[in-house]
């Protein structure tokens, strides 16, 4: 199991009601987090329902929803904001 | 004897003078402002301390596109407009505060909603745009627009009280919007200003620093956020920065300037 921090932008933030949390995990990759997210709460669940626009950063880094997490201390999940 | 133009007006130059005493803008830097032409789509929230930080840093030619007019619930963050300028095209409001803050200036405001030829023919001529809109859809065709003409796209975005800003430059290896972000969201996980609200200085810090970020393209100071996403937080107070990279097969800029994915 590893210690992640996970955080979450513009409307994930406001389904999940939280800018971040620190989850027990072992998860392999991004998509078993996601997974293992989901079933965690109805907010959760919604927040992760269309994964289509989401985005993900691993350490700051910009990665894919198949990039495996060993080593990865922080997660962060940003969609595209639109306002101007 | 050939006379040449002089750059700047009689009287110009003296509003410049904290600008020239930076080291990196100096009077080169000025003069590269003085010559520059800046292409801002939006002169809405962000758009409105874009414009007029551009206008007074002297950037010689800035054209304006927004088909929108001043109504009230703009005026409690696009700080450009005002009351007495309420139902005005957003355009011509813009372009007589630009002009109140500095005259010397050509501004040239486009009244129309952009299309994709009037974003081809917009972007021409111009060393940057910048993204200022409020929606997607217009996001990605000016994207699509400045990767055909290889100019760089400022692009900033707001939602309630957080920002993104980063600079999309495919030519030189940094992506293009389509490489982050190359689907769609649905319609409903997008709130607008409209219906999500906005934290009124947010545009503002977010604007500002889409100014800061032209000024230093322009004059050359400095580290620009090619390849860099920045994510602003006002209501917890952070930020975070984001390493980009260009994606392989980007439908948009993968095949015009190659991958480096």
């Amino acid at each position: 199991m590893a210690t992640l921090d996970i955080l979450y932008f513009a409307w994930l933030r406001e389904r999940i009601d939280l800018p971040r949390e620190r989850v027990e995990s072992s998860a392999a990759t991004v998509a078993d987090l996601v997974a293992q997210l989901v079933g965690t709460s109805d907010r959760h669940a919604a927040a992760f329902a269309d994964l289509a626009a989401v985005r993900v950063a691993l350490d700051q880094q910009l990665a894919d929803f198949s990039a495996p997490l060993a080593g990865v201390a922080e997660i962060a999940f940003f969609p595209p904001m639109t306002g101007g | 004897m050939q006379m040449q133009t002089p750059l700047y007006a009689e009287g110009e130059l003296p509003r410049y003078a904290r600008h020239i005493a930076l080291r990196e803008v100096g009077g080169p830097g000025q003069a590269r402002l003085k010559r520059a032409s800046v292409l801002v789509v939006g002169a809405g929230g962000l758009g409105a301390p874009v414009l007029l930080y551009l206008a007074a840093a002297g950037v010689g030619r800035i054209t304006v596109v927004d088909d929108d007019t001043v109504s009230l619930s703009n005026l409690q963050r696009q700080i450009i407009h005002s009351q007495d300028r309420l139902d005005m095209l957003k355009v011509d409001s813009a372009r007589i505060a630009m002009a109140g803050i500095n005259p010397y200036v050509t501004v040239v405001p486009v009244a129309c909603r952009l299309d994709a030829a009037e974003a081809a023919l917009r972007v021409q001529g111009q060393c940057l745009a910048i993204d200022a809109t409020d929606n997607l859809p217009t996001r990605h065709l000016l994207n699509a627009a400045c990767v055909a003409a290889g100019v760089p796209l400022l692009s900033g975005a707001i939602s309630q009280w957080e920002g993104q800003i980063t600079l999309y430059d495919p030519a030189h290896g940094a992506p293009c919007l389509a490489c982050l972000f190359p689907t769609m969201p649905a319609d409903d996980l997008l709130p607008s200003c409209t219906s999500a609200g906005v934290m009124g200085a947010l545009p503002g810090i977010i604007g500002a620093m889409m100014a800061a970020e032209a000024i230093k393209e322009i004059t050359g100071a400095g580290r620009s956020l090619r390849g860099r996403l920045l994510l602003h937080d006002t209501l917890w107070g952070e930020n975070r920065e984001i390493s980009l990279h260009r994606r392989a097969g980007c439908p948009v800029c993968g095949t015009i300037h190659g991958t480096t994915a």
